[in-house]
């Protein structure tokens, strides 16, 4: 049996938006996944569907598929989080975009707001994993709390024919997880299977970081305007061959995918999904070709009991805001404003609760890991703070345009316009025991989706 | 006065977030330079390096011979992370840049004098 062709073409909600529809069109592909939700991405959606309730979803997402429909009714496959909280508005959405008689599968399930106070009743702990504090803490404002899925309602979705896969949170490797174990027919207790194929899926996840992208030596990549988003050649075993459509821009070699492979993950030897437990100490890069890495040996072990759960919480209010300073003392005098607009505001009667005050080019980008070897002549004096009270926000956002005629000579920069107050939010991971969560696959038709779904 | 080297000069490097947890990986350029940097780069340097963070946790260190790379995992080095950190750099995807930086003794002449990086589009044998 032939590979699966696995491209991703979104790695956060933002990326490029050409890079989907030149894989859609390179005919290199069989399925394109799209990632979109990092970890704060779902707090935009809750804000959006609670000013309008069928909003909550990716909203990039129709008019891109409007774009790759000919690629889609061609055969090509679609798998992609971009339902955020309301996957099945985001499915009438899609569904206005695409033949009426496409399939498509909505993957439900991650969604647990409502369950948990349920939960903490029935002495469900979820607590965070990082401090170990009580969900209780925050549990009066929480905005969302979604459990990462993983591939099997992706793979079942597939199975029952769906030729677009809608879901909210899950874990970014069964976005390509869940295609091959559908295409492959693999078992859900292969580990070392499922495990090679998931380290595929972490590969291509965060888009061109695997093809070029984030590359120190960047002056030797070609045509980088152009990069090529990532493929993976998924293959029966699960080994597979990371590549990028051709003609494109970028670089695919053993140094920059042993980068990536490391990228973000803690314990080597556990880098866990809901899947499987992956192992990625034995895992071995291999130059297979001009921008081709093939990956082997991973193995893999029985998934934890537990389900991540990443939950957002309003925490009160936050702005920032920016001036340039310029001059041979730019930094001092850079300091010297932004202990000036602090003060200001104390003296308007706000301690605000957190402030941190960076000059960019001096070194604070990297906070002081490495400084100019020179004092630069101008600088980038950046504020930001955050308290409970939107009026102490607010009086912030108006303290650094009078610095323009009451502080220093050398300032420039207000024409950018007065900092907005924002919400700021929290984020909460935890574990929720696997039997607490249930996925749920609905697989119609795009006509049925649009005319309001089951 | 004893001579140093940057560790820019036998790796390179790149870096993200973990809620709080600021991830580097380190990837030497050859295999001798990887074995080297096992016994060098160890979580005390690195510590010492990162001090300027304010990192509230502690450093592990895992090792990937297979592929030469190191990965750097600092507990609390992100000043609350994505979410709370009023940083311009929140995730610390600039770190792994800046670490190349970090010096170390100067390695033996052989070290430095084998050329570079072995991968680039040739096949390698399988490891």
């Amino acid at each position: 049996m032939d590979a699966l062709r696995t491209a991703n073409g979104a790695g956060f909600w933002g990326d490029n938006l050409d890079a989907p529809v030149r894989l859609a069109e390179s005919g290199q592909v069989d399925v394109l996944t799209l990632e979109y939700l990092a970890e704060l991405t779902l707090a935009i959606l809750a804000h959006q569907r609670s000013r309008r309730p069928e909003a909550g979803y990716v909203h990039d997402l129709p008019p891109l598929l409007r774009r790759i429909r000919s690629a889609v009714e061609g055969g090509l496959r679609i798998v992609t989080n971009g339902g955020g909280l309301n996957v099945t508005a985001c499915a009438a959405a899609c569904a206005a975009e695409l033949d009426p008689m496409t399939p498509i599968g909505v993957v439900t399930g991650d969604d647990v707001l409502a369950d948990l106070p349920t939960w903490l009743v029935e002495g469900v702990r979820l607590d965070h994993l990082e401090t170990g504090a009580p969900l209780t803490d925050v549990a009066d404002r929480l905005v969302c709390a979604n459990v990462y899925l993983g591939a099997r309602p992706i793979a079942e979705a597939l199975s029952q024919g769906a030729q677009v896969v809608l879901t909210g949170r899950v874990a970014d490797a069964s976005l390509a997880l869940g295609p091959a174990a559908a295409y492959h027919g693999w078992s859900w207790d292969d580990y070392d299977t499922l495990a090679s194929a998931s380290v595929a899926g972490h590969l291509i996840e965060c888009g061109a970081q695997v093809t070029g992208g984030l590359w120190h030596n960047w002056a030797e990549i070609e045509d980088l305007a152009g990069v090529g988003y990532p493929i993976a050649e998924v293959a029966r075993d699960g080994s597979s061959v990371i590549t990028k459509p051709e003609p494109s821009g970028g670089l695919v070699t053993v140094a920059n995918v042993a980068e990536q492979l490391v990228y973000e993950i803690e314990d080597p030897s556990c880098y866990r999904t809901p899947d499987v437990d992956v192992d990625l100490t034995g895992v071995v890069l291999t130059q297979a070709g001009r921008n081709r890495v093939a990956v082997s040996r991973t193995v893999g072990r029985a998934p934890a009991p537990f389900l991540k759960l990443s939950a957002i919480y309003r925490d009160g209010w936050t702005a920032s805001g920016w001036l340039a300073v310029v001059g041979r003392d730019a930094e001092a005098k850079a300091r010297a404003c932004g202990a000036i607009v602090l003060e200001r505001v104390r003296r308007a009667g706000f301690e605000l609760a957190e402030t941190c005050v960076e000059v960019l080019g001096a070194g604070d980008v990297v906070r002081g890991l490495v400084r100019p070897s020179e004092p630069p002549y101008e600088v980038l004096l950046r504020m930001t703070v955050r308290d409970p009270r939107r009026e102490a926000v607010e009086r912030f956002c108006r303290e650094l345009a009078p610095l323009i005629t009451s502080g220093p000579a050398g300032l420039a920069g207000y024409a950018g316009g007065r900092p907005e107050a924002r919400p700021a939010y929290g984020y909460w991971p935890a574990l929720v025991p696997r039997e607490r969560v249930t996925a749920g696959v609905e697989v119609r038709s795009a006509r049925d989706w649009k005319a309001g779904g089951p | 006065m004893n001579r140093t080297i940057r560790l820019g000069d036998l790796a390179h490097a790149r870096s993200g977030d973990k809620g709080d947890t600021l991830t580097i990986g380190v990837v030497a350029d050859t295999a001798a330079r990887y074995d080297w940097l096992v016994d060098h780069l160890d979580e005390a340097r690195v510590a010492a390096f990162l001090e300027p963070l304010g990192c509230t946790g502690r450093i592990r260190r895992y090792l990937l011979p297979r592929v030469r790379a190191i990965n750097l995992v600092v507990e609390g080095g992100l000043a609350g992370g994505a979410s709370r950190s009023l940083r311009l750099d929140t995730q610390g995807k600039a770190i792994g840049t800046a670490i190349l930086e970090l010096r170390l003794p100067s390695p033996p002449e052989a070290l430095l004098a084998s050329e570079g990086p072995d991968d680039g589009d040739k096949p390698t044998a399988d490891a």
